[in-house]
């Protein structure tokens, strides 16, 4: 092949970025998140970039970050899911009746039996993504607009939340569910290590094997420079992430009972890490997934060529009412996931859980740089929209602003992204 | 047509009815298309020719009539059937997902796969590069979404994708319609060496000289209905153009 025989001739320089090839829209991201956290670290005398404060951070962002990555595929597809908050509700107080009334005592399980949990969940999911599917038939068979669809089960979900429960907050939850959550579940410092280093391997792995590919097919590859920079980069990141979590130590008196829960003694001088929270590693292992999809399955594919011309999408044979149902039903299983994090998170089932999370995960992922307009969006957009909004909420708490100011800045900082976005899309011309 | 070749035509639509809320867009029309044969449909705006077509491609469901291809008759009801027939379709509009890149489009719906059923986007561009390398050696876009390819780009997309897959019937809806002159003429030379492939093409155009020179036959439609079927060098331009505006067939042929 006599490829770059016919290039025009190639632009004298090319940017750092360019050779590196960075996304400049998420890079814009990365450092308003940076400059976010360090503005507020700042003014709250380092109190921000805590070990601990990361911690909680980013336990506190996985529930509406799984549900974002779904948003991305409803969004993508020129839809809207305004139901995510109440349809969490709903399968929170499934799970919730499931493993403290109908398991233990209908069925005879008994509390706390190892079994609970996982039914639970599979119920819980099943469930989830029952009523998703029925959403998506109704937008993709009966052709109502998917806003009407969303905005009346927005209220129907809620409220069936409310009836399974009679309003009653539930718990506490089975404690193997109770892992899930969070703080009551994390990996501890050596398997966060662990991890640490699989994702470090398997991220150096990926870069090398789309290197190898693109030079099987003669296609142009970056200076070796750059992959070797691009893999550091991602390798500190993802070691500084895991050094981080396992730096948050558990409080001494919790760990005395923790030994004396197993007839032992605290040993003078001992302290352990948390690590890695299962919910944060369950919101990873989502990410990776929604991206695998995205990008490199059939189902992602046709979710974005839907979302470019949906004209097009259905005369290449591809059958849209169906991909409708499927990302419907995709975002319901997601909404279920988030339910097990944020009801295992507060350890009971509350009757207000998942209240207004329909907008905070639409504006994570707008933030992310989804277009309303269809067709363009990321999963690690979204799941980094998730963390600037739920970094922009606490510290503005932890700065001391009052609550209708948080409100007010946080509504402010949703429509400034966008006009940002539209704003630098106008520049970049066609090039998206 | 009578059945005056002896070959078996590659499609026949025959007796094809199509209507939209009581307006007969199309009404009981027979046309036929053999192999190696480029069949122009005329007509004004409005007149049913794409109506017609999209029977055919799948877009749209015929109310009555068949459709048989190499003398089986089929059911087409949806893109994908057609497809399985060979049948390949040039939309007037392209049909292109503007937020993918040329290879994503070319194969939209027929993903070449890994063996662990992910998309191959390596092979897929690769291949996309080789069809391109023939039909428009000029285009080097290929990381780029189409949205950023300029009107011959596109159109070269398209006819790719509608070429790369075998396609033994090829339906081309004004394909030359945003083109200028030099890519015209770079569509026209494509549907020869296509007919010398023995593809059978219909052509929907509305300039009449463009027909006279590419087809071998046309069909000429008004308010729905076939006006009648002409072998292009037996007619003059001035023929063509009375049966579209009339709606009746030459003199000399009308016998």
């Amino acid at each position: 092949m006599t490829i770059t025989a016919h290039a025009p001739a190639a632009p004298a320089k090319k940017s750092l970025f360019d050779t590196l090839e960075i996304d400049t829209r998420l890079l814009g991201m990365i450092g308003a998140f940076v400059f976010l956290c360090l503005a507020f670290d700042f003014a709250t005398d380092g109190r921000f970039l805590t070990p601990r404060n990361i911690f909680n951070l980013t336990i506190q962002t996985v529930s509406v970050a799984i549900m974002a990555t779904g948003m991305v595929f409803v969004i993508v597809t020129r839809h809207i899911d305004l139901s995510v908050g109440s349809l969490l509700a709903t399968c929170s107080a499934i799970m919730a009746v499931t493993q403290t009334s109908i398991l233990p005592d209908m069925l005879d399980l008994g509390i706390g039996h190892p079994l609970i949990a996982p039914i639970t969940i599979v119920v819980g999911l099943i469930a989830g993504t029952l009523i998703g599917a029925f959403q998506g038939f109704l937008v993709g068979y009966m052709l109502i607009p998917a806003f009407i669809v969303t905005l009346g089960g927005l209220l129907v979900w809620r409220n069936v939340a409310w009836y399974i429960t009679n309003g009653q907050t539930i718990g506490p939850l089975d404690e193997t569910f109770q892992l899930l959550g969070g703080i009551n579940g994390t990996l501890g410092a050596s398997a966060s290590w662990v991890v640490g280093l699989i994702a470090v391997a398997a991220t150096l792995w990926a870069l090398f094997a789309a290197r190898r590919r693109n030079i099987a097919h003669d296609f142009p590859v970056k200076p070796l420079w750059a992959e070797v920079a691009m893999g550091a980069l991602f390798t500190a990141a993802i070691l500084g992430f895991v050094a981080t979590l396992n730096a948050y130590e558990i409080p001494a008196a919790r760990l005395r009972r923790m030994f004396a829960a197993r007839g032992e003694v605290l040993p003078e001088g001992f302290t352990a890490g948390y690590g890695i929270p299962i919910s944060v590693l369950l919101l990873i292992i989502v990410a990776i997934a929604m991206t695998v999809i995205a990008r490199k399955m059939r189902l992602g594919r046709y979710i974005f060529a839907t979302g470019g011309n949906p004209d097009a999408a259905e005369l290449s044979g591809i059958n849209t009412r169906m991909l409708t149902v499927k990302v419907f039903a995709l975002m319901g299983f997601l909404c279920a996931l988030s339910a097990v994090v944020a009801s295992a998170r507060l350890t009971n089932h509350a009757n207000d859980i998942g209240t207004l999370d329909e907008l905070r995960v639409i504006a994570a992922a707008v933030i992310g740089g989804t277009a309303l307009s269809g067709g363009i969006g990321t999963i690690y957009g979204a799941i980094l929209g998730a963390l600037i909004m739920q970094s922009l909420q606490s510290g503005m708490a932890m700065v001391g602003v009052d609550a209708p100011f948080q409100n007010i800045v946080v509504g402010a900082v949703l429509v400034a992204a966008v006009l940002i976005d539209i704003l630098y899309r106008r520049r970049m011309g066609v090039r998206t | 047509m009578t059945g005056s070749s002896p070959a078996t035509p590659l499609v026949e639509l025959r007796d094809i009815s199509i209507a939209f809320g009581g307006v007969k867009a199309v009404d009981h029309v027979t046309v036929d298309l053999y192999p190696g044969e480029v069949v122009g449909l005329l007509g004004h705006n409005g007149a049913g020719k794409s109506t017609l077509i999209k029977c055919l491609s799948g877009a749209y469901q015929k109310d009555a009539g068949q459709i048989f291809v190499n003398g089986e008759e089929v059911e087409i009801n949806n893109p994908r059937d057609a497809r399985r027939h060979n049948i390949e379709t040039i939309y007037q509009t392209l049909a292109l997902a503007d937020n993918l890149d040329a290879s994503a489009n070319l194969f939209l719906g027929r993903e070449l796969t890994t063996p662990f059923g992910f998309v191959d986007d390596s092979r897929m561009e690769a291949e996309t590069r080789r069809i391109m390398g023939r039909l428009n050696p000029n285009f080097q876009k290929f990381a780029s979404p189409v949205s950023a390819l300029s009107g011959g780009q596109r159109q070269s997309v398209a006819i790719a994708r509608a070429v790369y897959f075998n396609a033994k019937i090829l339906i081309m809806d004004e394909p030359t319609a945003a083109l200028g002159p030099q890519e015209t003429q770079m569509v026209a030379e494509l549907i020869d060496e296509l007919k010398r492939q023995g593809l059978g093409i219909f052509l929907i155009d509305h300039d009449i000289h463009q027909v006279k020179v590419l087809c071998d036959r046309a069909a000429v439609m008004k308010n729905g209905k076939l006006v009648g079927v002409v072998k292009v060098d037996e007619v003059t331009e001035d023929d063509l153009l009375g049966m579209i505006i009339l709606g009746k067939k030459p003199d000399q042929l009308a016998a």
